[in-house]
């Protein structure tokens, strides 16, 4: 019983699972191991286009993962390991896409959504018909002439 | 509503349906001819140098380096391929086309076991002026070799020009390849 409290909390703050097929591919030492992770979160694995290389069973994705623990271990940045897949593979591989020109329509597309929406309601309200005139006494003579015959 | 408004809400969406329909059977005939792939990413190394390395080769083949690439002076292709790989099996009558036209092609094996490979190039024919071995596919890497087959082509000063993703077809190379070694001839 009093073991099971740790236990619950054990649970509780475990790690989603990755797709890290062999022990042996975990770093020893705990903080770089999560910084390799942290990376490989944000890279895409090129072969099975929307998973991330840490999540992915790929071969390449495997050997992603080595790349990116060696330049961790080596003592490369974040942006640094970051840098180097994507002088490889191109902004591709990034899960989360720089701002740039041709990221730029991808960017911006929630903002140009929502202008548009607001400029096709702005075009309704103006094209509302006005309220059609009372008939006047000429025209009210012509409705009962009309009625009557 | 004037006639020519509302002939327009007519014609309209049937424009863009049309547009769309033909933008899409394009796509699905492109798709089943093998020139577009949806899957298939630009690669980094167009106008660049092409990477350094050096790889040993199955014996009795010595291997070779990216010197030796571009130490012809002349177009060469770089071909990834493997003895596991569907698509290498289906372009391999292509590359002994180009073999036969002079194109030198050298041949890295990715990921492949030295007698598999043998094999492989004993039953559909050889086309490679040498093959190295690429086992750990770290060099594969260097290149931003996402999947086998990958074809490079190199011109003759050791910038890469051209990559293609994906077995080569007849309809691959009179599209791309060939139009491009007519620019670098």
């Amino acid at each position: 019983m009093r073991l099971l409290r740790p236990l619950l909390l054990g649970l509780l703050l475990a790690s989603p699972a990755y797709a890290v097929s062999d022990p042996a591919e975990l770093l020893p030492n705990h903080a770089q191991e999560l910084r390799a992770e942290e990376i490989g979160e944000q890279l895409r694995c090129l072969v099975c286009q929307n998973e991330s290389v840490e999540q992915s069973d790929a071969d390449l994705a495997r050997d992603l993962r080595h790349v990116i623990r060696q330049r961790v271990v080596a003592g490369d940045s974040d942006q640094q390991v970051i840098d180097w897949m994507v002088a490889r593979y191109g902004d591709f591989v990034r899960l989360r896409p720089p701002f740039n020109a041709t990221t730029v329509l991808l960017w911006l597309a929630p903002v140009i959504a929502l202008l548009a929406g607001g400029l096709a309601v702005l075009i309704a309200r103006r094209r509302r018909p006005v309220a059609i005139a009372p008939l006047d006494e000429a025209e009210q003579q012509r409705l009962a002439n009309l009625l009557k015959s | 509503m004037t006639p020519l408004q509302r002939r327009s809400l007519l014609l309209a969406p049937l424009g863009a349906a049309a547009v769309g329909g033909t933008a899409f059977w394009m796509l699905l005939d492109r798709m089943s001819q093998g020139t577009y792939d949806p899957h298939s990413l630009p690669s980094m190394l167009i106008g660049k140098k092409l990477p350094d390395f050096s790889l040993p080769g199955d014996p009795p083949s010595p291997g070779f380096s990216s010197t030796d690439v571009v130490a012809g002076k002349q177009p060469a292709l770089v071909n990834f391929f493997a003895s596991w790989c569907i698509p290498c099996v289906q372009e391999a009558p292509v590359l002994m086309q180009l073999k036969r036209r002079g194109l030198p092609v050298w041949g890295i094996a990715y990921k492949d076991k030295t007698p598999d490979t043998d094999a492989f190039l004993k039953e559909h024919g050889n086309p490679y002026i040498r093959t190295a071995s690429d086992k750990p596919g770290t060099v594969a890497i260097n290149f931003g070799l996402y999947g086998v087959p990958e074809t490079y082509l190199v011109d003759g000063t050791g910038i890469v020009r051209w990559r293609w993703a994906g077995g080569l077809s007849d309809d691959v190379v009179s599209n791309y390849l060939n139009p491009l070694l007519q620019r670098l001839a």
